[in-house]
């Protein structure tokens, strides 16, 4: 009993010291936060889930090679690109470029490299797994409810050999800031007229009708939970998770697969300096129409909010190597990698990001 | 102890005053911070309020391309959500609180449903919707096949049922108190003029506890209101109003959820502020008067 | 008159059932929740699954080493901070009962008891998050300790409420200093009840989601760093949950079978304290 009376009589007498501490407790977090800049070897992102299958499987093999731990969160390009100018992030990731009017609510001037390309494909659940053949009007009109069962006329005259059941359509969509969204609506602004004046394109968009669901890891879970459901999402999560793809139909009249050479063969355009360029709806006559680039954030100036040269320059090596070495592993996840072209005009924009002026690379 | 000199004391006296206003100063703190809490959204939300307005309670539709930020359909969908789950939860609130309270107050059986109750509560929120997925999903899919409805599986339904089932053991854990703080004098002359349970229950203990009941079932809907992770994961996350307790939805707090950490644009995210805020006031003033009833109920 | 007594007794058995009835129905889905929790948990459960980092997406293999490592600090922290903050306050209020303060402490008691965890989440971000300009495991123990606080100064001031005064009077009146009374007498002998709402409180932050998206953030690689973003149990069963992958569901369901049988640990303890250490007087 005694014991036990001293034992706590300490631990409250020390628990009201460290009260009386909290005090000084923001100097000592300043102080501490110094010290431990100095010898970060950790680097936090976050943002598009279009590309993490691809980042997740570099960031590792980069901690491998590095010791550097490359923190990324798929919390949706939206995310990206909020938390990169909330500059609670070292770097953001979105596959939508960011628009001239938001680039404009940055704090200071940040520039896109491209990291990969892929494809925005259009999966199903329907029970017999028909494969099917769709256009962008009718993906549009999908999307916007004015196609609700799977054996209406217009599905059936594209797939006159497929089985369609009497099945209301769910339509999934994303519930987070998406780039995969961007991609998408851009692809159908392009395509319906309708469909430009509203929903339009964007992050987050209003939807006329569906479900949503939390990242293309959400959405690839929803459509495979939901009989009868229709959803976007990256191509690798349609691969991983065996689900059905429809072929579309492309600018050329051709109905087109995602796969690495149809994505390849839609970026094969003239890429401006500032790398920010939509490839979807490709004149390509093999080219898939939903394809995109996708982009790694960073600010032009790596000197703000007392960051330590080091750090700016460990997320720069790294974007570097992204870009080049980072490069073999995207094919096997069936991300295309970057044409050249691109890599030039990535190589040359990571040249132009520096620290108190100079380049750090 | 011993104390031998002046100075000695002087430090005592110095001890003893910094620990009384140590003591005071932490009570204070918890205030402040509490205001902080309040002003921090409320400063935050100013954007949206500005930019928004009243329409920010009546806009139907939610939509950041357009920078248009109506909270209508949230509303509903809290409102509907939270409504729907009190319903499926108030009878068996009321029945366990009964049967712990007036039926079986002690033995195992009492002990046994009584912490079977608290475990419920104990689950957290995020396993609750994890298992759900898994579980209510297929059945509500099937169920809403058979209605030849969406087979959506999540939506309304669905969210409402996890609910109540997370709001139940608290409800049930005040219920049972206002219940066995029945006189039981009163009791005991309704029984000795021959009156069965079901009378007594009926006429004496209902009347008498009417109010904490209510107060109970206030501050029940108070937590479904603001419940996050399960909701969440259940309810389809869609921004139309919705048209019947089936169709996907959107609480306040599954919007924060799911947009806060990507909202672009300042009333954007001021907007979702603002739902907070709301949040914050609504379940606030539930709590206040809640308590205070259940006080009074206590002390008379 | 007979036949009216019969419809009496008759009601009174309808009721009766009833009751029971709904009671057995309500504690059903407990059951089956922790059935099946257990049951897809324990086969996820290995040795790899617990000292494993989670692998690069659609490889197979991989545990939540750092979500185990990160909660425990996380945790941790939270309970740190809260624990000396909420115990002075539960003796502030059971102390000094009928002053103004202490009327409107025990309003913000109640007013923090029912603040939804997502606005928590919200203010915490706004103050420390953008503040330090990075997502920690340091703002994720704030936001818990604040949700856990209430717990602890209930628990506190209710404990102290039933120590007689005369014990109080009794260590005054030798001439022990007050603050000495508090922290040796009257403290040890509540310690129950305080240890009691401590446990309970770290039960209910232990399963917090919502305040963690926007402050801990999560991290694939296991750290130690506070000033960092860190992995945690709820969040990681969270973003693998709706994950379309089978892997990550198992893996999520092992992340969910610990948190359980954690917080279950944690209420069995609180039931064994108060049985043993029960404030007798």
């Amino acid at each position: 009993m005694k014991s036990r009376i001293k034992t706590t009589a300490r631990v409250a007498a020390g628990a009201i010291i460290l009260f009386s501490l909290a005090a000084f407790t923001d100097y000592k977090i300043e102080k501490s936060k110094k010290a431990l800049v100095a010898e970060d070897n950790e680097l936090t992102g976050a943002g598009a889930t279009f590309p993490f299958p691809f980042y997740s499987k570099i960031f590792d093999e980069y901690n491998k090679k590095t010791s550097i731990k490359v923190n990324y969160q798929s919390i949706g390009s939206g995310g990206g690109q909020k938390q990169l100018q909330a500059k609670t992030v070292d770097f953001g990731a979105s596959d939508a470029p960011v628009s001239d009017d938001q680039l404009k609510s940055f704090p200071s001037p940040i520039v896109h490299v491209p990291t990969c390309l892929g494809a925005d494909v259009v999966t199903y659940n329907i029970p017999g797994e028909p494969k099917l053949q769709l256009t962008g009007d009718v993906v549009a009109d999908i999307f916007l409810g004015k196609i609700t069962k799977w054996n209406d006329a217009r599905i059936i005259k594209l797939n006159p050999a497929a089985k369609l059941p009497d099945l209301p359509i769910s339509v999934i969509h994303r519930s987070d800031g998406s780039g995969t969204t961007y991609v998408f609506a851009d692809y159908l602004s392009k395509i319906s007229e309708q469909w430009k004046t509203k929903p339009g394109k964007g992050t987050s968009l209003e939807w006329p009708t569906g479900l949503g669901a939390k990242g293309n890891e959400g959405v690839a879970g929803l459509v495979k939970q939901t009989p009868g459901a229709i959803g976007y999402v990256e191509l690798i999560y349609a691969l991983q998770n065996k689900m059905a793809m429809a072929k579309l139909k492309n600018k050329s009249g051709n109905f087109v697969e995602a796969n690495l050479s149809s994505v390849s063969a839609a970026a094969n355009v003239k890429i401006p300096d500032d790398a920010r360029v939509s490839i979807t709806d490709t004149d390509a006559k093999d080219g898939y129409p939903i394809s995109s680039f996708t982009y790694l954030l960073v600010y032009k100036n790596q000197s703000y909010d007392g960051r330590a040269e080091a750090k700016a320059k460990n997320t720069l090596k790294l974007i570097w190597w992204t870009t080049h070495e980072g490069q073999q592993f995207a094919s096997p996840l069936m991300y295309a990698p970057l044409p050249k072209e691109a890599v030039t005009v990535a190589e040359k924009i990571l040249k132009s990001v520096t620290f108190n002026g100079k380049s750090i690379l | 102890m011993q104390v031998s000199n002046t100075r000695q004391i002087k430090q005592l006296q110095f001890g003893e005053l910094f620990f009384r206003k140590g003591l005071a100063l932490s009570a204070l703190l918890l205030g402040i911070i509490l205001l902080s809490i309040f002003i921090t959204i409320l400063v935050a939300s100013l954007p949206s309020i500005k930019a928004i307005g009243i329409s920010f309670f009546y806009g139907k539709t939610w939509n950041p391309v357009e920078n248009d930020f109506g909270g209508l359909p949230f509303l509903i969908g809290t409102l509907v959500t939270s409504i729907l789950a009190l319903i499926i939860s108030v009878p068996f609130s009321i029945s366990v609180g009964l049967f712990l309270g007036e039926y079986f107050t002690k033995g195992f059986l009492s002990v046994f449903f009584k912490n079977s109750i608290e475990l419920l509560a104990a689950i957290p929120s995020v396993i609750y919707g994890f298992v759900g997925m898994f579980i209510l999903v297929p059945f509500v899919r099937d169920l809403e096949t058979s209605l030849s409805l969406p087979p959506y599986g999540v939506g309304i339904f669905t969210a409402s049922i996890i609910l109540s089932i997370m709001i139940i053991p608290y409800s049930v854990s005040l219920i049972r108190q206002v219940i066995m703080l029945v006189p039981s004098s009163l009791k005991e002359a309704a029984y000795s003029l021959g009156a069965t349970r079901y009378e007594v229950i009926k006429n004496i203990i209902i009347p008498y506890t009417r109010s904490g009941i209510g107060a109970g079932i206030l501050l029940s809907l108070g937590r479904a209101l603001g419940e996050t992770m399960a909701v969440t994961m259940l309810i389809g996350n869609s921004q139309i109003l919705p048209t019947n307790i089936f169709a996907p939805s959107n609480t306040m707090a599954s919007v924060i959820a799911n947009e806060f950490t990507e909202a672009t644009g300042d009333v954007y995210l001021s907007a979702l502020i603002e739902m907070g805020l709301f949040l914050f006031v609504v379940t606030t003033i539930i709590n206040v008067i809640g308590r205070q009833i259940i006080k009074r109920f206590s002390i008379d | 008159m007979e036949r009216g007594i019969q419809i009496r007794k008759y009601k009174n058995i309808v009721l009766k059932t009833g009751v029971v009835l709904f009671t057995v129905i309500v504690t059903l889905p407990l059951l089956l929740v922790l059935l099946y929790i257990f049951k897809r948990g324990i086969s996820a459960i290995s040795w790899d699954f617990l000292a494993n980092l989670p692998k690069p997406v659609g490889e197979t293999g991989g545990g939540i080493f750092n979500a185990l490592i990160g909660s425990a600090i996380i945790i941790g922290i939270a309970a740190l901070i809260a624990i000396p903050f909420g115990v002075s306050i539960g003796v502030y209020l059971s102390e000094f009962r009928k002053t103004k303060l202490a009327y409107w402490t025990l309003l913000s008691v109640d007013v923090l008891q029912g603040i939804p965890s997502i606005v928590i989440g919200i203010v915490i971000y706004l103050w420390i998050v953008k503040t330090m300009g990075s997502f920690s495991a340091l703002s994720g123990s704030i936001a818990l300790s604040l949700m856990m606080l209430p717990s602890i100064i209930k628990s506190t001031e209710e404990t102290l409420k039933l120590i007689p005064d005369s014990l109080k009077e009794a260590s005054l009146s030798l001439g022990v200093p007050y603050y000495r009374t508090i922290l040796k007498v009257i403290l040890p002998a509540g310690i129950s009840g305080i240890l009691s709402g401590v446990m309970l409180g770290i039960a209910r932050i232990a399963g917090e989601t919502a305040p963690l998206l926007f402050t801990a953030f999560g991290n694939p690689f296991t750290n130690t760093n506070i000033l960092k973003p860190m992995a945690s149990l709820p969040l990681v069963i969270f973003n693998y949950a709706i994950s379309p992958y089978d892997e990550w569901h198992e893996l999520a369901w092992g992340a969910a079978f610990l948190l359980i049988l954690f917080i279950l640990l944690l209420n069995t303890l609180t039931k064994l304290a108060e049985k043993k250490w029960r404030v007798q007087f």
